[in-house]
Protein backbone atom coordinates (compact mmCIF):
# COMPACT_ATOMS: atom_id res chain seq x y z
CA UNK A 1 0.00 0.00 0.00
CA UNK A 2 1.35 3.45 -0.92
CA UNK A 3 0.94 6.22 1.20
CA UNK A 4 0.31 9.64 0.54
CA UNK A 5 2.73 11.94 2.01
CA UNK A 6 0.55 14.97 2.62
CA UNK A 7 -2.20 12.15 4.59
CA UNK A 8 1.45 11.28 6.69
CA UNK A 9 2.09 14.84 7.30
CA UNK A 10 -2.15 15.79 8.31
CA UNK A 11 -1.87 12.50 10.38
CA UNK A 12 1.00 13.00 12.32
CA UNK A 13 -1.15 16.71 12.85
CA UNK A 14 -4.25 15.72 13.94
CA UNK A 15 -2.59 13.06 17.12
CA UNK A 16 0.03 15.70 17.79
CA UNK A 17 -1.60 16.71 20.82
CA UNK A 18 -1.30 12.83 21.69
CA UNK A 19 2.43 12.33 20.91
CA UNK A 20 3.35 16.20 23.15
CA UNK A 21 1.37 14.56 26.17
CA UNK A 22 3.03 10.75 25.66
CA UNK A 23 6.17 12.33 25.76
CA UNK A 24 5.53 14.86 28.63
CA UNK A 25 3.39 13.51 30.47
CA UNK A 26 3.78 9.63 30.08
CA UNK A 27 7.03 8.80 29.05
CA UNK A 28 9.39 11.34 30.33
CA UNK A 29 7.71 10.71 33.85
CA UNK A 30 8.31 6.84 33.92
CA UNK A 31 12.03 7.30 32.53
CA UNK A 32 12.56 9.57 35.24
CA UNK A 33 10.62 7.35 38.26
CA UNK A 34 12.77 4.39 36.98
CA UNK A 35 15.59 6.64 37.62
CA UNK A 36 14.75 8.47 41.12
CA UNK A 37 13.32 4.74 42.07
CA UNK A 38 17.11 4.28 42.29
CA UNK A 39 17.95 7.28 44.15
CA UNK A 40 17.24 8.72 47.59
CA UNK A 41 15.30 11.59 46.62
CA UNK A 42 13.43 13.89 49.56
CA UNK A 43 12.63 16.73 47.27
CA UNK A 44 14.29 19.28 49.50
CA UNK A 45 17.55 17.93 48.16
CA UNK A 46 18.72 16.46 44.70
CA UNK A 47 18.24 12.99 43.83
CA UNK A 48 21.19 11.07 44.90
CA UNK A 49 22.21 7.12 43.37
CA UNK A 50 22.19 4.77 45.78
CA UNK A 51 21.46 1.80 43.49
CA UNK A 52 19.23 -0.89 44.30
CA UNK A 53 18.68 0.12 48.13
CA UNK A 54 15.32 1.14 47.92
CA UNK A 55 14.34 -2.25 46.39
CA UNK A 56 16.25 -4.04 48.97
CA UNK A 57 14.61 -2.02 51.95
CA UNK A 58 11.27 -2.51 50.28
CA UNK A 59 11.61 -6.51 51.86
CA UNK A 60 12.84 -5.57 55.20
CA UNK A 61 10.08 -2.74 55.50
CA UNK A 62 6.79 -4.13 58.30
CA UNK A 63 4.94 -1.69 56.48
CA UNK A 64 5.66 -2.60 52.90
CA UNK A 65 5.08 -6.20 53.51
CA UNK A 66 1.42 -5.37 55.48
CA UNK A 67 0.02 -3.27 52.56
CA UNK A 68 1.14 -6.15 49.87
CA UNK A 69 -0.56 -8.59 52.12
CA UNK A 70 -3.72 -6.60 52.64
CA UNK A 71 -3.47 -6.31 48.45
CA UNK A 72 -3.39 -9.86 48.15
CA UNK A 73 -6.06 -10.46 50.61
CA UNK A 74 -8.60 -8.16 48.32
CA UNK A 75 -6.86 -10.38 45.80
CA UNK A 76 -7.69 -13.21 47.08
CA UNK A 77 -10.81 -12.75 48.70
CA UNK A 78 -12.30 -9.38 46.95
CA UNK A 79 -11.77 -10.07 43.52
CA UNK A 80 -13.58 -13.46 43.37
CA UNK A 81 -16.39 -12.51 45.62
CA UNK A 82 -16.93 -8.75 43.52
CA UNK A 83 -16.96 -10.88 40.01
CA UNK A 84 -18.90 -13.80 40.90
CA UNK A 85 -21.60 -11.69 42.35
CA UNK A 86 -21.56 -9.40 39.22
CA UNK A 87 -21.77 -12.17 36.82
CA UNK A 88 -24.77 -13.66 39.11
CA UNK A 89 -26.73 -10.49 38.94
CA UNK A 90 -26.03 -10.37 35.17
CA UNK A 91 -27.27 -13.44 34.72
CA UNK A 92 -30.52 -12.59 36.14
CA UNK A 93 -30.79 -9.39 34.79
CA UNK A 94 -30.38 -10.88 31.41
CA UNK A 95 -32.95 -14.05 31.90
CA UNK A 96 -35.52 -14.08 29.23
CA UNK A 97 -38.49 -13.98 32.15
CA UNK A 98 -37.81 -10.65 33.91
CA UNK A 99 -39.72 -7.37 32.98
CA UNK A 100 -38.07 -4.88 34.64
CA UNK A 101 -34.50 -5.33 33.47
CA UNK A 102 -34.09 -1.63 32.94
CA UNK A 103 -35.11 -0.59 36.54
CA UNK A 104 -32.67 -2.92 38.34
CA UNK A 105 -29.99 -2.01 35.80
CA UNK A 106 -30.26 1.41 37.15
CA UNK A 107 -30.30 0.38 40.57
CA UNK A 108 -26.88 -1.13 40.09
CA UNK A 109 -25.46 1.94 38.53
CA UNK A 110 -26.41 4.23 40.43
CA UNK A 111 -23.25 3.56 43.11
CA UNK A 112 -20.62 4.31 40.28
CA UNK A 113 -21.86 7.88 39.56
CA UNK A 114 -21.19 8.51 43.65
CA UNK A 115 -18.06 10.67 44.15
CA UNK A 116 -15.52 8.96 46.22
CA UNK A 117 -15.87 11.41 49.45
CA UNK A 118 -19.23 10.99 49.33
CA UNK A 119 -19.43 6.80 49.16
CA UNK A 120 -16.52 7.16 51.35
CA UNK A 121 -18.49 8.99 54.28
CA UNK A 122 -21.67 6.53 54.10
CA UNK A 123 -18.88 3.76 54.33
CA UNK A 124 -17.75 5.58 57.52
CA UNK A 125 -21.69 6.42 58.81
CA UNK A 126 -22.66 2.81 57.85
CA UNK A 127 -20.52 0.73 58.92
CA UNK A 128 -19.39 1.97 62.15
CA UNK A 129 -20.84 0.30 65.59
CA UNK A 130 -24.17 1.39 65.92
CA UNK A 131 -24.52 2.30 62.41
CA UNK A 132 -27.03 1.10 59.70
CA UNK A 133 -25.27 -2.19 58.87
CA UNK A 134 -25.19 -3.42 62.08
CA UNK A 135 -28.88 -1.89 63.03
CA UNK A 136 -29.97 -4.26 59.96
CA UNK A 137 -27.80 -7.23 61.26
CA UNK A 138 -29.57 -6.67 64.54
CA UNK A 139 -33.02 -7.79 62.89
CA UNK A 140 -31.66 -10.78 62.40
CA UNK A 141 -30.32 -11.02 66.01
CA UNK A 142 -27.09 -10.82 64.94
CA UNK A 143 -24.65 -8.40 66.81
CA UNK A 144 -22.45 -7.11 64.11
CA UNK A 145 -18.60 -5.87 64.97
CA UNK A 146 -17.31 -2.53 65.07
CA UNK A 147 -16.46 -3.24 61.41
CA UNK A 148 -13.84 0.29 60.51
CA UNK A 149 -11.86 -0.19 63.99
CA UNK A 150 -11.75 -4.15 63.75
CA UNK A 151 -8.52 -5.65 62.46
CA UNK A 152 -10.64 -8.71 61.65
CA UNK A 153 -13.50 -6.95 59.90
CA UNK A 154 -12.04 -3.63 58.29
CA UNK A 155 -10.87 -5.31 55.05
CA UNK A 156 -14.71 -7.61 54.65
CA UNK A 157 -15.83 -3.47 55.00
CA UNK A 158 -13.84 -2.63 51.80
CA UNK A 159 -15.12 -6.14 50.23
CA UNK A 160 -18.39 -4.66 50.57
CA UNK A 161 -17.35 -1.60 49.22
CA UNK A 162 -16.34 -3.32 46.00
CA UNK A 163 -19.29 -4.82 45.46
CA UNK A 164 -21.47 -2.01 45.71
CA UNK A 165 -19.56 -0.33 42.89
CA UNK A 166 -19.90 -3.23 40.38
CA UNK A 167 -22.51 -0.95 37.89
CA UNK A 168 -19.83 -0.97 35.29
CA UNK A 169 -18.94 -4.97 34.87
CA UNK A 170 -22.61 -5.60 34.94
CA UNK A 171 -23.40 -3.41 32.24
CA UNK A 172 -20.42 -4.56 30.61
CA UNK A 173 -21.33 -8.33 31.20
CA UNK A 174 -25.02 -7.42 29.96
CA UNK A 175 -23.24 -6.71 26.72
CA UNK A 176 -21.45 -9.69 26.60
CA UNK A 177 -24.87 -12.41 27.18
CA UNK A 178 -26.73 -10.59 24.85
CA UNK A 179 -24.22 -11.85 22.16
CA UNK A 180 -24.75 -15.48 22.85
CA UNK A 181 -26.88 -16.75 20.53
CA UNK A 182 -30.31 -17.89 22.33
CA UNK A 183 -30.50 -21.10 19.96
CA UNK A 184 -27.72 -22.87 22.32
CA UNK A 185 -29.90 -22.43 25.39
CA UNK A 186 -32.85 -23.63 23.08
CA UNK A 187 -30.77 -26.51 22.22
CA UNK A 188 -29.55 -27.12 25.78
CA UNK A 189 -33.23 -27.17 27.49
CA UNK A 190 -34.30 -29.89 24.74
CA UNK A 191 -31.58 -31.65 25.74
CA UNK A 192 -32.62 -31.10 29.28
CA UNK A 193 -30.03 -29.10 31.18
CA UNK A 194 -31.80 -27.36 33.89
CA UNK A 195 -31.12 -24.07 34.62
CA UNK A 196 -27.29 -24.54 36.32
CA UNK A 197 -26.00 -26.58 34.07
CA UNK A 198 -26.57 -24.16 30.64
CA UNK A 199 -24.84 -21.53 33.29
CA UNK A 200 -22.09 -23.41 33.54
CA UNK A 201 -21.71 -25.26 30.50
CA UNK A 202 -22.74 -22.44 28.03
CA UNK A 203 -23.05 -18.84 29.88
CA UNK A 204 -19.71 -18.72 31.73
CA UNK A 205 -17.60 -19.83 29.03
CA UNK A 206 -18.93 -18.09 26.16
CA UNK A 207 -18.53 -14.87 28.86
CA UNK A 208 -15.04 -16.00 29.38
CA UNK A 209 -13.34 -13.21 27.59
CA UNK A 210 -15.90 -10.69 28.94
CA UNK A 211 -14.67 -12.22 32.65
CA UNK A 212 -11.33 -11.70 32.20
CA UNK A 213 -11.43 -7.87 30.99
CA UNK A 214 -13.57 -7.44 34.09
CA UNK A 215 -11.01 -9.07 36.20
CA UNK A 216 -8.25 -7.71 34.88
CA UNK A 217 -9.63 -3.96 35.62
CA UNK A 218 -10.90 -5.03 39.18
CA UNK A 219 -7.32 -6.04 39.94
CA UNK A 220 -5.57 -3.35 38.50
CA UNK A 221 -8.11 -1.39 40.44
CA UNK A 222 -7.34 -3.10 44.02
CA UNK A 223 -3.76 -2.50 43.27
CA UNK A 224 -3.88 1.38 42.85
CA UNK A 225 -6.74 1.21 45.42
CA UNK A 226 -5.91 4.76 47.92
CA UNK A 227 -8.59 7.21 47.78
CA UNK A 228 -10.97 4.92 49.60
CA UNK A 229 -8.74 3.87 52.44
CA UNK A 230 -7.16 7.34 53.04
CA UNK A 231 -10.30 8.74 53.60
CA UNK A 232 -11.94 5.17 55.42
CA UNK A 233 -9.65 4.67 57.33
CA UNK A 234 -6.37 5.95 56.98
CA UNK A 235 -4.88 2.66 56.43
CA UNK A 236 -5.78 1.67 60.30
CA UNK A 237 -6.74 -0.38 62.45
CA UNK A 238 -2.94 -1.06 63.01
CA UNK A 239 -2.11 -1.65 59.44
CA UNK A 240 -4.87 -3.66 58.47
CA UNK A 241 -6.36 -1.40 55.58
CA UNK A 242 -3.08 -0.29 54.59
CA UNK A 243 -3.41 -0.89 50.95
CA UNK A 244 -0.30 -0.91 48.09
CA UNK A 245 -1.26 2.34 46.55
CA UNK A 246 -1.94 4.38 50.04
CA UNK A 247 1.24 3.29 51.37
CA UNK A 248 2.82 4.39 47.83
CA UNK A 249 1.26 7.83 48.54
CA UNK A 250 2.15 8.13 51.92
CA UNK A 251 5.79 7.49 51.42
CA UNK A 252 5.63 10.41 48.50
CA UNK A 253 3.97 12.83 50.37
CA UNK A 254 3.94 12.15 53.94
CA UNK A 255 7.20 11.01 54.30
CA UNK A 256 8.46 12.75 51.28
CA UNK A 257 10.68 9.47 50.37
CA UNK A 258 10.15 10.45 46.94
CA UNK A 259 12.62 7.24 45.36
CA UNK A 260 11.35 4.52 48.18
CA UNK A 261 7.46 5.26 46.48
CA UNK A 262 8.78 5.40 42.58
CA UNK A 263 10.77 1.86 43.67
CA UNK A 264 6.69 1.15 44.89
CA UNK A 265 5.54 2.22 42.01
CA UNK A 266 7.95 -0.06 39.59
CA UNK A 267 7.17 -2.84 41.68
CA UNK A 268 3.67 -2.44 41.39
CA UNK A 269 3.69 -2.26 37.69
CA UNK A 270 6.17 -5.30 37.31
CA UNK A 271 3.16 -7.58 39.49
CA UNK A 272 0.22 -6.08 37.62
CA UNK A 273 1.41 -7.37 34.31
CA UNK A 274 2.08 -10.27 35.84
CA UNK A 275 -1.27 -10.97 36.93
CA UNK A 276 -2.96 -9.57 33.50
CA UNK A 277 0.02 -12.19 32.05
CA UNK A 278 -0.89 -15.42 33.51
CA UNK A 279 -4.77 -14.61 34.05
CA UNK A 280 -4.53 -13.80 29.83
CA UNK A 281 -2.64 -17.40 30.04
CA UNK A 282 -5.51 -18.94 31.93
CA UNK A 283 -8.46 -18.12 30.48
CA UNK A 284 -6.19 -19.38 27.16
CA UNK A 285 -7.37 -15.47 25.40
CA UNK A 286 -8.13 -15.75 21.91
CA UNK A 287 -8.04 -19.35 21.28
CA UNK A 288 -10.64 -21.46 19.57
CA UNK A 289 -13.34 -18.49 20.63
CA UNK A 290 -16.75 -19.86 19.55
CA UNK B 1 -33.35 -4.03 25.66
CA UNK B 2 -34.44 -6.24 23.60
CA UNK B 3 -37.15 -9.19 24.73
CA UNK B 4 -37.07 -12.07 22.91
CA UNK B 5 -40.23 -13.44 23.79
CA UNK B 6 -42.29 -14.70 21.34
CA UNK B 7 -40.85 -18.05 21.20
CA UNK B 8 -40.94 -19.02 24.51
CA UNK B 9 -44.94 -18.17 25.24
CA UNK B 10 -46.02 -22.26 25.36
CA UNK B 11 -43.72 -22.05 28.34
CA UNK B 12 -43.94 -18.93 29.95
CA UNK B 13 -46.50 -19.95 32.41
CA UNK B 14 -45.67 -23.30 33.89
CA UNK B 15 -45.68 -23.48 37.54
CA UNK B 16 -41.70 -23.83 37.99
CA UNK B 17 -41.45 -20.76 35.51
CA UNK B 18 -43.65 -18.81 38.06
CA UNK B 19 -41.82 -20.48 41.06
CA UNK B 20 -38.33 -19.39 39.11
CA UNK B 21 -39.69 -16.00 38.07
CA UNK B 22 -40.71 -15.21 42.13
CA UNK B 23 -37.32 -16.50 43.41
CA UNK B 24 -35.59 -14.01 40.55
CA UNK B 25 -37.52 -11.44 41.44
CA UNK B 26 -36.92 -12.12 45.31
CA UNK B 27 -33.14 -12.36 44.52
CA UNK B 28 -33.28 -9.14 42.83
CA UNK B 29 -34.95 -6.83 45.28
CA UNK B 30 -33.13 -7.72 48.17
CA UNK B 31 -29.96 -6.84 46.50
CA UNK B 32 -31.52 -3.78 44.77
CA UNK B 33 -32.47 -2.47 48.35
CA UNK B 34 -29.06 -3.01 49.67
CA UNK B 35 -27.94 -1.33 46.43
CA UNK B 36 -29.99 1.90 46.64
CA UNK B 37 -29.98 1.99 50.88
CA UNK B 38 -26.53 3.90 51.59
CA UNK B 39 -27.81 6.48 49.15
CA UNK B 40 -31.58 6.75 50.27
CA UNK B 41 -30.15 6.99 53.58
CA UNK B 42 -27.90 10.08 52.95
CA UNK B 43 -30.74 12.20 51.14
CA UNK B 44 -33.08 11.02 54.12
CA UNK B 45 -29.89 11.81 56.54
CA UNK B 46 -29.58 15.36 55.40
CA UNK B 47 -33.08 16.59 56.80
CA UNK B 48 -32.38 14.88 60.13
CA UNK B 49 -31.12 16.89 63.20
CA UNK B 50 -27.91 15.47 65.05
CA UNK B 51 -29.79 13.83 67.72
CA UNK B 52 -32.24 12.22 65.00
CA UNK B 53 -29.10 10.71 63.07
CA UNK B 54 -27.83 8.97 65.98
CA UNK B 55 -30.77 7.60 67.58
CA UNK B 56 -31.23 4.10 68.89
CA UNK B 57 -33.68 2.22 67.22
CA UNK B 58 -32.56 3.68 64.06
CA UNK B 59 -35.57 5.01 61.89
CA UNK B 60 -35.40 5.56 58.55
CA UNK B 61 -37.43 9.09 57.31
CA UNK B 62 -36.28 11.99 59.29
CA UNK B 63 -38.92 13.87 62.13
CA UNK B 64 -39.53 16.88 59.39
CA UNK B 65 -37.95 17.79 56.42
CA UNK B 66 -36.14 20.83 57.39
CA UNK B 67 -33.31 22.18 55.23
CA UNK B 68 -31.49 23.85 58.50
CA UNK B 69 -28.13 20.97 57.38
CA UNK B 70 -28.36 22.45 53.81
CA UNK B 71 -27.87 25.88 55.07
CA UNK B 72 -25.00 24.83 57.53
CA UNK B 73 -22.92 24.03 54.27
CA UNK B 74 -22.91 27.82 53.39
CA UNK B 75 -21.98 28.94 56.86
CA UNK B 76 -19.22 26.32 57.12
CA UNK B 77 -18.02 26.37 53.86
CA UNK B 78 -17.50 29.31 51.28
CA UNK B 79 -19.68 26.70 49.03
CA UNK B 80 -20.05 28.97 45.54
CA UNK B 81 -16.53 29.49 45.69
CA UNK B 82 -15.52 25.35 45.75
CA UNK B 83 -18.56 24.70 43.37
CA UNK B 84 -16.63 27.50 41.08
CA UNK B 85 -13.33 25.64 41.21
CA UNK B 86 -14.86 22.48 40.67
CA UNK B 87 -16.89 23.72 37.43
CA UNK B 88 -13.49 25.79 36.51
CA UNK B 89 -11.67 22.37 36.23
CA UNK B 90 -14.52 20.32 34.98
CA UNK B 91 -15.34 22.76 32.02
CA UNK B 92 -11.80 22.46 30.57
CA UNK B 93 -11.70 18.72 31.11
CA UNK B 94 -14.81 18.27 28.65
CA UNK B 95 -13.68 21.12 26.40
CA UNK B 96 -9.49 19.72 26.58
CA UNK B 97 -10.83 15.83 26.47
CA UNK B 98 -13.30 16.42 23.27
CA UNK B 99 -10.92 18.47 21.29
CA UNK B 100 -7.74 16.38 22.05
CA UNK B 101 -9.25 13.26 21.28
CA UNK B 102 -11.10 13.70 18.94
CA UNK B 103 -8.83 15.04 16.69
CA UNK B 104 -6.49 12.21 17.92
CA UNK B 105 -8.47 9.84 17.18
CA UNK B 106 -9.50 11.22 13.53
CA UNK B 107 -6.04 10.23 13.12
CA UNK B 108 -5.75 7.02 14.16
CA UNK B 109 -8.98 5.83 12.12
CA UNK B 110 -9.53 8.02 9.05
CA UNK B 111 -5.81 8.70 7.56
CA UNK B 112 -3.94 5.97 6.23
CA UNK B 113 -0.28 6.07 7.47
CA UNK B 114 2.82 3.63 7.89
CA UNK B 115 2.10 2.30 10.94
CA UNK B 116 -0.76 3.50 12.39
CA UNK B 117 -2.11 0.85 13.98
CA UNK B 118 1.26 -0.13 15.80
CA UNK B 119 1.28 3.17 17.12
CA UNK B 120 -2.38 2.50 18.34
CA UNK B 121 -1.23 -0.12 20.34
CA UNK B 122 0.87 2.05 22.25
CA UNK B 123 -1.69 3.86 23.20
CA UNK B 124 -3.91 1.05 24.22
CA UNK B 125 -1.22 0.02 26.59
CA UNK B 126 -0.18 3.56 28.37
CA UNK B 127 -4.16 2.76 29.26
CA UNK B 128 -3.13 0.12 31.78
CA UNK B 129 -0.07 2.04 33.52
CA UNK B 130 -1.15 2.82 37.01
CA UNK B 131 -1.46 6.56 37.78
CA UNK B 132 0.75 5.83 40.62
CA UNK B 133 3.99 5.18 38.33
CA UNK B 134 3.81 8.81 37.38
CA UNK B 135 2.52 10.37 40.13
CA UNK B 136 4.94 11.04 41.64
CA UNK B 137 7.35 12.46 38.74
CA UNK B 138 4.79 14.77 37.54
CA UNK B 139 4.09 15.82 40.49
CA UNK B 140 7.72 17.23 40.93
CA UNK B 141 7.64 18.59 37.01
CA UNK B 142 4.73 20.67 38.14
CA UNK B 143 6.70 21.89 41.27
CA UNK B 144 9.57 22.64 39.47
CA UNK B 145 7.38 24.31 36.51
CA UNK B 146 5.63 26.46 39.60
CA UNK B 147 2.44 24.73 38.48
CA UNK B 148 1.33 23.22 42.46
CA UNK B 149 -1.27 25.54 43.84
CA UNK B 150 -2.87 26.40 40.45
CA UNK B 151 -5.48 24.65 38.48
CA UNK B 152 -2.94 23.81 35.45
CA UNK B 153 -2.12 20.34 36.56
CA UNK B 154 -5.83 19.30 36.30
CA UNK B 155 -7.01 21.51 33.30
CA UNK B 156 -3.80 21.84 31.03
CA UNK B 157 -2.94 18.33 30.62
CA UNK B 158 -6.52 17.74 29.33
CA UNK B 159 -5.49 19.01 26.06
CA UNK B 160 -3.09 16.44 25.59
CA UNK B 161 -5.53 13.03 24.70
CA UNK B 162 -6.61 10.92 26.97
CA UNK B 163 -6.15 7.04 25.64
CA UNK B 164 -9.55 5.49 27.03
CA UNK B 165 -11.29 8.28 25.34
CA UNK B 166 -8.96 7.95 22.10
CA UNK B 167 -9.89 4.72 21.94
CA UNK B 168 -13.99 5.02 22.54
CA UNK B 169 -13.93 7.92 19.54
CA UNK B 170 -11.55 5.78 17.02
CA UNK B 171 -13.77 2.95 17.53
CA UNK B 172 -16.60 4.66 16.52
CA UNK B 173 -14.80 6.71 13.30
CA UNK B 174 -13.63 3.44 11.94
CA UNK B 175 -16.67 1.90 11.52
CA UNK B 176 -18.13 5.08 9.20
CA UNK B 177 -17.67 4.46 6.03
CA UNK B 178 -14.46 5.24 3.51
CA UNK B 179 -16.73 6.90 1.49
CA UNK B 180 -17.41 10.08 3.19
CA UNK B 181 -14.14 11.58 3.10
CA UNK B 182 -13.44 10.19 -0.50
CA UNK B 183 -15.88 11.73 -2.14
CA UNK B 184 -15.25 15.28 -0.35
CA UNK B 185 -11.52 15.02 -1.26
CA UNK B 186 -12.46 14.93 -4.87
CA UNK B 187 -13.96 18.38 -4.28
CA UNK B 188 -11.04 19.42 -3.05
CA UNK B 189 -11.92 19.50 0.83
CA UNK B 190 -9.18 19.69 2.93
CA UNK B 191 -8.05 17.04 5.88
CA UNK B 192 -9.51 19.59 8.42
CA UNK B 193 -12.91 20.32 7.28
CA UNK B 194 -13.61 16.69 6.20
CA UNK B 195 -13.37 16.25 10.14
CA UNK B 196 -14.49 19.43 11.28
CA UNK B 197 -18.08 19.23 9.16
CA UNK B 198 -18.48 16.17 8.28
CA UNK B 199 -17.10 13.39 10.84
CA UNK B 200 -17.68 15.53 14.12
CA UNK B 201 -21.61 15.91 13.18
CA UNK B 202 -21.99 12.05 12.62
CA UNK B 203 -19.49 11.18 15.99
CA UNK B 204 -22.18 12.93 18.20
CA UNK B 205 -23.19 10.15 20.13
CA UNK B 206 -19.39 8.95 20.88
CA UNK B 207 -18.41 12.63 21.58
CA UNK B 208 -21.49 13.11 24.32
CA UNK B 209 -20.11 10.08 26.03
CA UNK B 210 -17.07 11.16 25.85
CA UNK B 211 -18.05 14.85 27.33
CA UNK B 212 -20.25 12.61 30.37
CA UNK B 213 -16.94 10.53 30.94
CA UNK B 214 -15.10 13.69 31.00
CA UNK B 215 -17.57 15.30 33.47
CA UNK B 216 -17.84 12.36 35.74
CA UNK B 217 -14.31 11.75 36.51
CA UNK B 218 -13.34 15.64 37.12
CA UNK B 219 -16.52 16.10 39.04
CA UNK B 220 -15.98 12.94 41.46
CA UNK B 221 -11.86 13.35 41.35
CA UNK B 222 -10.67 13.26 44.99
CA UNK B 223 -6.54 12.23 43.99
CA UNK B 224 -5.95 14.77 41.61
CA UNK B 225 -7.05 17.57 43.48
CA UNK B 226 -5.52 16.25 46.77
CA UNK B 227 -2.17 16.13 44.79
CA UNK B 228 -1.83 18.90 42.80
CA UNK B 229 -3.83 21.80 44.38
CA UNK B 230 -2.45 22.98 47.71
CA UNK B 231 -3.72 26.46 48.01
CA UNK B 232 -7.10 26.30 50.07
CA UNK B 233 -8.49 29.04 47.89
CA UNK B 234 -8.76 26.11 45.22
CA UNK B 235 -9.76 23.35 46.69
CA UNK B 236 -12.81 21.99 44.83
CA UNK B 237 -16.29 20.27 46.81
CA UNK B 238 -14.37 16.87 47.24
CA UNK B 239 -11.62 18.45 48.80
CA UNK B 240 -13.77 20.96 51.00
CA UNK B 241 -15.86 17.63 52.28
CA UNK B 242 -12.68 16.10 53.16
CA UNK B 243 -11.72 19.11 54.77
CA UNK B 244 -15.16 19.19 56.98
CA UNK B 245 -15.30 15.63 57.85
CA UNK B 246 -11.32 16.21 59.42
CA UNK B 247 -12.56 19.12 61.55
CA UNK B 248 -12.27 17.67 65.45
CA UNK B 249 -16.33 17.51 65.77
CA UNK B 250 -17.83 16.25 62.37
CA UNK B 251 -21.28 17.11 61.88
CA UNK B 252 -22.50 14.58 60.08
CA UNK B 253 -26.23 15.93 58.99
CA UNK B 254 -24.03 18.50 57.69
CA UNK B 255 -21.86 16.30 55.25
CA UNK B 256 -24.34 14.28 54.28
CA UNK B 257 -26.48 17.16 53.46
CA UNK B 258 -23.10 18.29 51.24
CA UNK B 259 -22.76 14.72 50.09
CA UNK B 260 -26.39 15.10 48.58
CA UNK B 261 -26.04 18.17 46.73
CA UNK B 262 -22.31 16.45 44.89
CA UNK B 263 -24.53 13.52 44.30
CA UNK B 264 -27.73 15.54 42.73
CA UNK B 265 -26.74 16.91 39.95
CA UNK B 266 -25.03 13.62 38.86
CA UNK B 267 -28.16 11.55 39.54
CA UNK B 268 -30.24 14.13 37.18
CA UNK B 269 -27.80 14.27 34.02
CA UNK B 270 -27.74 10.41 34.89
CA UNK B 271 -31.44 10.30 33.89
CA UNK B 272 -31.34 12.65 31.37
CA UNK B 273 -28.53 11.33 29.49
CA UNK B 274 -29.13 7.46 30.45
CA UNK B 275 -28.55 6.63 27.01
CA UNK B 276 -25.07 7.76 26.64
CA UNK B 277 -23.90 6.64 30.44
CA UNK B 278 -24.68 2.97 29.05
CA UNK B 279 -23.60 3.52 26.06
CA UNK B 280 -20.13 4.05 26.99
CA UNK B 281 -19.54 1.91 28.86
CA UNK B 282 -20.46 -0.89 26.89
CA UNK B 283 -18.12 0.54 24.33
CA UNK B 284 -15.30 0.19 27.06
CA UNK B 285 -15.51 -3.27 27.48
CA UNK B 286 -15.24 -4.58 23.97
CA UNK B 287 -12.07 -3.92 23.10
CA UNK B 288 -11.02 -7.60 24.35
Amino acid sequence: MDYRKKDIRNALLFISPWIIGFLVFTLYPILSSLYYSFCEYKVIKAPVFIGLRNYINLFGDKSYLAALGNTVYMLIFGVPVTTVTAVAVSILLNNKHLHHAGIFKVVFFIPTLVPTIVACFLWIWMFQSGGIVNTVLGYFGISGPAWLSSITYAKPAFIFYMIWTIGNAVIIYLAGLQDIDPNLYEAAEIDGAGFIRQTMSITIPLLRSTILYNMVTLIIGVFQWFAEPLIITEGGPGNATLFYSLYLYQNAFRFFKMGYACAMGWVLLVISLAIILVLFKVFKFGEAEN
Amino acid sequence: MKKRKIKYDSIEYSPSVIARKVVMYAILTLISVAFVAPIAFMFLGSFKMTKELARVPFKWMPDSFNFTNFKAVFEKIPFFLYLKNTLIIVFFNMIGSLVSNSLVAYGFSRIKWPGRDKVFILVIVTMILPFQITMVPLYLMFNKWGWIGTFLPLTFTCFFGYPFYIFLIRQFLIGLPAELSESAKIDGAGEFRIFWQLTLPLAKPVLATVAIFAFMKSWNDYIGPLIFLSDQKLYTLSLAASMLKSNLDPQWTVLLALGSMMVMPVLILFFVLQKYFIQGVTMSGIKG
